[in-house]
């Protein structure tokens, strides 16, 4: 209960405290031949160094274990509940974006997963073909033609852009799981979710870092792509900043 | 066998029919991509060491399956952008080896997480006079299914067929992945910085297992 009176005073201090920081990177310069979408570059990559170290001493130990002490059933369970709960604020999402098809399919999926899943538990929407058709506020945002903006490295959080950062209180408090009380539940929750979503990833991380020559560009330029490709549910229109294709091959006509 | 897979083969079986090339003699490029895949998996479904990352056979059925299907120089240059001109043959030459042992290992950690996977097309926007294309497959298996796009160019000549020229693994492009990267080398040490970052790279793989 004192926790309800609490939240929106640190909802303000965290804002302001975005604010400020979003102020005090404006005024990073950088070097000439750094990325045009990365202009905070040296601050993005101090994140991104903290961030590393924080998944190597505590994230990733914590996911391995899981990984290793929880069968993979109870795993694609856990991972289920929650992609039930974020179903619940695609479902919203998709309404204010206006996507008919998107709502209808997600609202199916929410409630044939809630009701016959066993709350989320089992995906058998997705066994009978309806899939997921993920959206968040970012993404909302982003549709109602707010721009990205530069690329961003937040703490723990990691990739993200400015439009982002300013849905990621949106998109979490959105979440079905804030609103769970206790408070203790909550947070367990959240954890599980945290380490849930990094143990589903253990095995691409590792690919990704060693099929990087310089992680930090790898996955910025990754997530800047990956965001683009959301927007448009897969389908981006050709990008206009690609260079003209070289010719070399020899091989078209 | 369950519910999934009857209706994915429905669904391949509509798109086939709804093809302008169904009839025509070259194969549809969308047909070829699933053709390929389904035969790669099946060859790693049949054999474990592959399951296992096994370097060399990865390479093996790498080189035997993919690769000749795959306009490498052409994913090379455009990776490489401008500098790819200026660079002498030979190190095109190292470029394209050391960048396609990078990829082979990654492909090969890949390799090892293919259980029952399967092959599912998505509707082809194109029509039957485009030289370029982009095929769009989904790989379904346990959990979420995974976006897997492929960009094509027809070869020309008689007997047509397709080569792959770049790949969308989750809405990424491999290509333009690397094009920063490469970019950052190059522009600090030039295109032999760039190669010798690689091969460095490709050590430090390989000391790990």
């Amino acid at each position: 209960m004192t926790v309800g009176r609490l939240q929106p005073a640190r909802m303000r201090v965290s804002l302001v405290a975005a604010c400020g920081a979003l102020m005090l990177l404006a005024g990073c310069a950088s070097g000439p031949g750094a990325n045009p979408r990365d202009p905070w570059e040296p601050m993005n990559r101090q994140v991104f160094a903290f961030n590393e170290a924080f998944d190597e001493v505590a994230f990733k130990p914590v996911a391995v274990a899981y990984k290793t002490v929880t069968p993979r059933l109870v795993r694609a369970g856990v991972t289920n509940f929650f992609n039930n709960l974020g179903d619940a604020w695609s479902l919203f999402n998709n309404v204010l974006q206006g996507k008919l098809q998107g709502s209808v399919e997600t609202y199916f999926r929410l409630t044939v997963n809630t009701v016959w899943g066993m709350g989320g538990v089992f995906d058998i929407a997705t066994e009978i073909g309806v899939e997921p058709r993920p959206e968040d506020f970012g993404q909302t945002l982003g549709l109602w033609g707010l721009p990205t903006g530069p690329y961003l490295v937040l703490p723990f959080f990691g990739s993200s852009n400015v439009r982002d950062a300013l849905a990621t209180p949106a998109d979490t408090f959105g979440y079905p799981v804030t609103l769970v009380n206790p408070v203790v539940l909550r947070n367990s929750l959240a954890v599980l979710n945290a380490v849930d979503k990094r143990a589903n990833f253990l095995q691409a991380g590792e690919l990704l870092d060693e099929s990087a020559l310089d992680k930090y560009v790898f996955r910025r330029d990754a997530f800047l792509q990956k965001r683009r490709n959301d927007i448009y549910d897969g389908v981006p229109p050709p990008d206009d900043e690609e260079p003209p294709e070289p010719e070399n091959t020899g091989a078209r006509p | 066998m369950n519910r999934r897979h009857l209706l994915a083969s429905f669904l391949a079986v509509l798109t086939l029919a709804a093809t302008p090339w169904a009839r025509g003699a070259d194969e549809a490029p969308d047909v070829w991509i699933k053709r390929l895949s389904t035969e790669v998996l099946d060859t790693i479904k049949a054999d474990k060491s592959l399951q296992s990352g096994n370097l060399p056979k990865v390479v093996a059925l790498v080189d035997a399956k993919i690769m000749p299907n795959v306009d490498f120089q052409r994913m090379t240059a455009s990776a490489a952008g401008p500098a790819w001109r200026r660079a002498t043959p030979e190190q095109q030459k190292s470029l394209q080896d050391e960048f396609k042992i990078l990829l082979v290992r990654t492909y090969a950690g890949a390799l090892s997480q293919v259980s029952d996977q399967e092959i599912a097309l998505k509707p082809l926007r194109a029509s039957a006079e485009d030289k370029e294309v982009v095929v769009r497959t989904e790989i379904r298996g346990r959990g979420e299914p995974v976006q897997l796009d492929y960009r094509l160019q027809k070869t020309p000549g008689q007997g047509a067929g397709w080569k792959i020229y770049d790949l969308n693994v989750m809405g990424v492009w491999l290509v333009e992945t690397y094009r920063g990267q490469f970019a950052q080398e190059i522009n600090a040490k030039g295109i032999d910085g760039l190669i010798a970052s690689l091969a460095e790279r490709n050590k430090a793989n390989a000391r790990k297992t």
